[in-house]
């Protein structure tokens, strides 16, 4: 818990500090078991991309971790807390020092931009209302929308200028941890370029540990530091995308030896054959 | 955790503001008013930051500001013994200080006031062009189905005729009843005092079939069904469902609009019968309680003085009521725009907008029927 600003840490770090442990995770919706002794480590400071295919329960994964949903076993550790089993008390602390964005936005659609970016701030912070709305419109400004776009409704803005109000309001009260699902899906390339590019930046600039469910290959070249994928139930691999390609499992070959995968590769120069050359 | 402090010291050449702790977002309330404090003058300012152990956007934002206000005073401002990650971090907060503060809420004034009426009429004069073309296309369409009946969505117009007429059975027979046990009971306050009790018959019958029967069944109507179209069709509306409809080739008004108007149209009538029923039992039941008026007197006494036109001009006005009810609360839900705030405002003007229109076309049919000497 060392202020912000330190720069990304890669896996090859030695010292480093699990700021989410998931230990034995189960999750269950009736017969249909999603995620079955679940293991996953998410170390500070780092962009952790989570993939896996429909129905792998990488959404609920998410959703488990940051309590809205009760998972059936297991322990989930977020800065050193327990949070299933914490109380509301326990839990209030913790829930400050990290930040959600939700794949649509999941704005509030009856507040403008700046007023939903204020109203984490409203709730949790002491201080003036001047200085919440300064921090406010530096927060909007810091995920690139235009000074015009605070006094605007969600429904005013486009679906990429909504998924950068939801990130302003996800870094509302400065989180350590940021969970984002599916960031870039329903964006243009380009758009989506952009958003990776400003995922990165502020990953840099603020010292976050980034936590992203996604479905986009480019995302997965260009910001993640490490990667883990959902199949069979639980984290059936995990590390840096260099070494995806060597695994022996058909759905995660398939993933990451796929033509898109390799056009993916070929634009960000990361891959193992484009290394080798 | 170490509370963020300031401290300012002047020295020869200029002062030097001391910061010590941590600048995070959470502990900011309470160095914000000494930021807003330090003098700014327009010598030179030198921020010593050696004991700053931690700083977010929050922190860094705070000494960019004042770094800025020095600036722009004429002063000149440095960071000392600044460590390389806050001083990123704070390159980054000045590099996206958004300059330009919006202002909320216009201050109010004359000129707005006037600014608002004005588009008040003349939001009300296209509202009302829209409803009454609204109005028409569901006419049209009506017509159409009656020239084409095999056009006609009947599944959806059964499931509508459940949900608003068969389902309303329960709560408008109620009330009918409790309709009629206040009027009897009233009535008979009233009238024991000329010896005139048996004439309560004639108050209930005529009261509840040419006015209250219609008028509160379609009120009811308009608070459960009304609504529940609006909201129904306003979120479809919301979720582009409507728009997609038009690019499959469906007209929403055949599809949406029509089905429930008419399972309206078709249901209203004979809850305004039941409605009329349940509240002559309920009236001849306090009658028999209150004033000793048996049932088989109130049956004799009913059919002897009340003409049937009643029940009649009663019936007459339901379709109208329907249609009334429908084509409004369809027409409001068209109008929900982007969000579910919008759906929420457009179901409760939905409401009171039919409710009101009721009232009002209530008050036409009386003055037509007294012109007319029905």
């Amino acid at each position: 818990m060392d202020g912000a600003a330190h720069t990304s840490e890669t896996g090859t770090t030695t010292q480093r500090e699990a700021i989410i442990k998931v230990r034995g995770l189960r999750n269950q919706f009736g017969p249909q078991v999603v995620h079955d002794q679940l293991d996953l480590d998410v170390w500070r400071g780092e962009v952790l991309g989570i993939v896996g295919g429909s129905g792998t329960g990488k959404s609920v994964l998410l959703r488990t971790i940051v309590g809205l949903n009760r998972p059936a076993a297991g322990s989930i550790e977020v800065l050193g807390v327990d949070v299933v089993n914490a109380s509301q008390a326990e839990r209030g602390p913790v829930e400050q020092r990290w930040g959600v964005a939700f794949q649509d936005g999941a704005l509030f659609s009856s507040l403008t931009v700046l007023q939903n970016v204020m109203a984490p701030m409203r709730e949790h912070l002491n201080m003036s209302t001047r200085l919440m709305k300064e921090l406010a419109e530096l927060k909007i400004s810091l995920v690139g929308l235009p000074p015009l776009a605070c006094d605007k409704l969600p429904s005013e803005l486009s679906g990429g200028m909504r998924k950068r109000a939801a990130l302003a309001r996800a870094l509302a009260l400065d989180p350590e941890i940021v969970f984002l699902d599916e960031p870039t899906a329903g964006l243009d390339p380009i758009g989506a370029a952009a958003y990776d590019e400003l995922i990165r930046e502020l990953q840099r600039a603020l010292g976050l540990t980034v936590f992203m469910v996604t479905h986009d290959l480019d995302s997965l070249y260009a910001i993640c530091d490490r990667i883990a994928v959902l199949a069979e139930k639980k984290v059936l691999v995990d590390g840096p995308i260099e070494g995806m390609t060597e695994v022996d499992h058909p759905w995660v070959k398939e993933y990451f030896t796929g033509p898109r995968a390799r056009a993916a590769q070929l634009k960000t120069g990361k891959g193992p054959e484009t290394g080798g050359e | 955790m170490s509370a963020p402090t300031l401290t300012m010291e002047g020295s020869d050449n200029g002062a030097v503001l001391h910061l010590a702790g941590r600048f995070l977002t959470q502990s900011l309330g309470s160095v914000e008013k000494a930021f807003a404090d330090v003098s700014v003058g327009t010598g030179a300012l030198r921020i010593d930051m050696s004991r700053v152990d931690g700083m977010d956007t929050g922190g860094a934002w705070l000494i960019s500001d004042l770094m800025r206000r020095q600036e722009a005073t004429g002063g000149q401002v440095a960071l000392e013994s600044v460590a390389p990650a806050f001083e990123a971090l704070i390159e980054t907060v000045r590099a996206a200080d958004p300059h330009e503060h919006f202002d909320e809420a216009p201050p109010r004034s004359f000129r707005g006031f006037l600014e608002m009426t004005g588009k008040g009429v003349v939001n009300g004069w296209h509202d009302t062009v829209s409803l009454f073309s609204f109005f028409g296309e569901t006419l049209a369409a009506l017509f159409g189905t009656l020239v084409r009946p095999w056009n006609l969505r009947a599944a959806s117009l059964f499931s509508h005729m459940q949900d608003a007429g068969f389902n309303a059975i329960p709560i408008v027979g109620l009330m009918g009843f409790l309709i009629g046990v206040v009027l009897a009971f009233q009535g008979a306050t009233q009238l024991q005092q000329f010896g005139a009790e048996v004439f309560v018959v004639e108050l209930i019958a005529i009261s509840i079939m040419r006015e209250l029967g219609v008028l509160l069944t379609a009120i009811i109507v308009a608070g459960r069904s009304g609504s529940a179209f609006t909201a129904s069709v306003g979120s479809m509306k919301v979720q582009e469902e409507v728009d997609a409809m038009r690019t499959l080739g469906l007209n929403p008004i055949d599809v949406l609009v029509l089905p429930r108007v008419l399972a309206l149209l078709i249901t209203l009538p004979i809850l305004v019968f039941i409605c009329v029923i349940t509240g002559l039992f309920g009236g001849a039941l306090m009658s028999w309680i209150n004033l000793d008026i048996t049932p088989g007197m109130f049956m004799t006494r009913l059919q002897d003085t009340t003409d049937v036109k009643h029940l009649i001009v009663g019936l007459v006005k339901a379709p109208f009521f329907a249609v009334m009810i429908g084509v409004i609360a369809c027409w409001q839900a068209f109008q929900v725009k982007g969000s579910a705030t919008s759906v929420g405002q457009r179901t409760t003007t939905s409401v009171v907008q039919a409710i009101f229109m009721v009232i009002a076309l209530d008050a036409l049919f009386s003055i037509f029927f007294a012109q007319m000497g029905i």
